[in-house]
């Protein structure tokens, strides 16, 4: 077992990067998305419509603290102060509670959007896992909805599941996908939709004392099965696109493509020009704010804020 | 696009399907509509859109099971009201899923 507490399983690395290739001050338009998730909050900067700097980082109990936060990770050491920002966009589940925004976006919206610049124009499928729901959105090739299921307000199936699950099998979040991998033979699913009937079923399995690795493959395959009815309904067209925290699951993905019969997306960028900059899933939703944010200042339908 | 409000539960499914691609904002399901659940506004999937479409208003897309229920198939008028008044043909009901799967 893991050497780390209960409490800290659930606890994912947060993460900031700021792209050295850009320098903001020849910019013309600088803009940002916020994405305040129920679980997590990203924050993107984008000069000219080039991916600047981001954050993730988890959501804390209030969301405008949670939105500054993430905001100023990914503006730590750059020099660029909020002020700076010709305009900002805001997303996500918190999205009217963040403080530095000028309007907001349905994450919907920015997801497909942000998902169509990571992985590239041919995605016409994107399933963005949060942390407290689960989107099905089809898009077109300029990234622009067509249309999307969701799942309801609901834990099954999604990051927050998942690190509830964490803490009480003890294990790292973040290790579950591959160590859920390492087992013989699949073992039946977890049948519980219920994240709370689930838990109880995971408690039985460790007393009947299956192996650590059989339980998590159990959860990770119910998720990939959950997920997978979920788009029967949208109806998958490829590319298949993954966004969001459980996309850097493989325990989940590899089922769900197993269940799918097709590939997910590789995690890349799509444009070369941002290969050396690391590529996180979660700030797909903010990404494609602070294009929308570029977009709408640069086609002159809003006024630019900046104040420096 | 097809922009969906509904809900699912166990008596079975029931969205409003807007296509945003043939409404033009007339508003005349506005007004057709016997629960007043609908507004014209902006396209909030499309932001960069200008064209006007209509949607269920904000404060009644969790409502819809109440104010939906007199329309819902086998009790109201066919094809419910708001079906009627729309010319251009962009509203229909619960199809939304099967229509992008392409195999109805």
């Amino acid at each position: 077992m893991a050497e780390v507490t209960s409490q800290e399983c659930w606890r994912w690395p947060e993460s900031s990067l700021v792209n050295p290739d850009i320098d903001w001050k020849r910019g013309k338009l600088v803009t940002a998305g916020v994405d305040v998730g129920s679980v997590s909050s990203q924050a993107v900067v984008t000069v000219d419509g080039e991916l600047f700097a981001y954050s993730s980082t988890r959501t804390g109990s209030d969301s405008p603290g949670s939105a500054r936060k993430a905001l100023g990770m990914a503006l730590e050491g750059t020099g660029l102060t909020p002020d700076h920002l010709d305009y900002c966009v805001g997303t996500g589940y918190g999205r009217v509670n963040v403080p530095m925004a000028q309007r907001t976006i349905t994450e919907i919206a920015c997801h497909a959007r942000g998902a169509s610049i990571m992985y590239g124009s041919d995605v016409r499928t994107v399933l963005d896992m949060g942390g407290q729901d689960c989107k099905a959105i089809s898009c077109d090739d300029k990234g622009k909805v067509q249309n999307f299921v969701m799942n309801d307000k609901c834990a099954a199936g999604t990051g927050r599941g998942m690190e509830v699950f964490a803490d009480l099998i003890r294990v790292p979040v973040w290790e579950i996908g591959e160590r859920s991998l390492q087992v013989v033979k699949e073992p039946e699913m977890i049948s519980s939709t219920c994240v709370v009937f689930a838990k109880t079923e995971v408690v039985g399995l460790l007393e009947q004392g299956v192996p650590e690795s059989e339980i998590m493959a159990a959860y990770c395959a119910a998720m990939a099965h959950r997920i997978k009815e979920l788009l029967s309904r949208l109806g998958v067209m490829e590319k298949l696109a993954i966004t969001g925290g459980i996309a850097k699951n493989t325990g989940v993905v590899r089922r769900l493509e197993r269940e799918l019969g097709i590939r997910t997306a590789e995690q890349a960028w799509s444009n070369p020009a941002y290969a050396k900059i690391p590529f996180d899933t979660q700030i797909a939703g903010a990404l494609g704010a602070a294009l929308f944010a570029d977009a709408l200042v640069s086609r002159g339908k809003v006024e630019s804020g900046r104040k420096m | 696009m097809l922009a969906n409000f509904g809900y699912r539960d166990g008596s079975g499914e029931w969205f409003i399907v807007v296509n945003t691609d043939m409404c033009d904002g007339c508003g005349e399901c506005v007004d057709a509509c016997p629960a007043s659940v609908l507004d014209v506004g902006e396209n909030e999937y499309d932001p960069l859109s200008e064209s006007p479409m209509v949607r269920v208003k904000d404060g009644e897309r969790n409502r819809l099971r109440y104010s939906c229920a007199p329309c819902r198939p086998g009790y109201g008028q066919s094809p419910a009201p708001c079906v009627a008044a729309c010319e251009p043909g962009a509203i229909s009901h619960s199809e939304g899923w099967m229509i992008v799967d392409g195999n109805t």
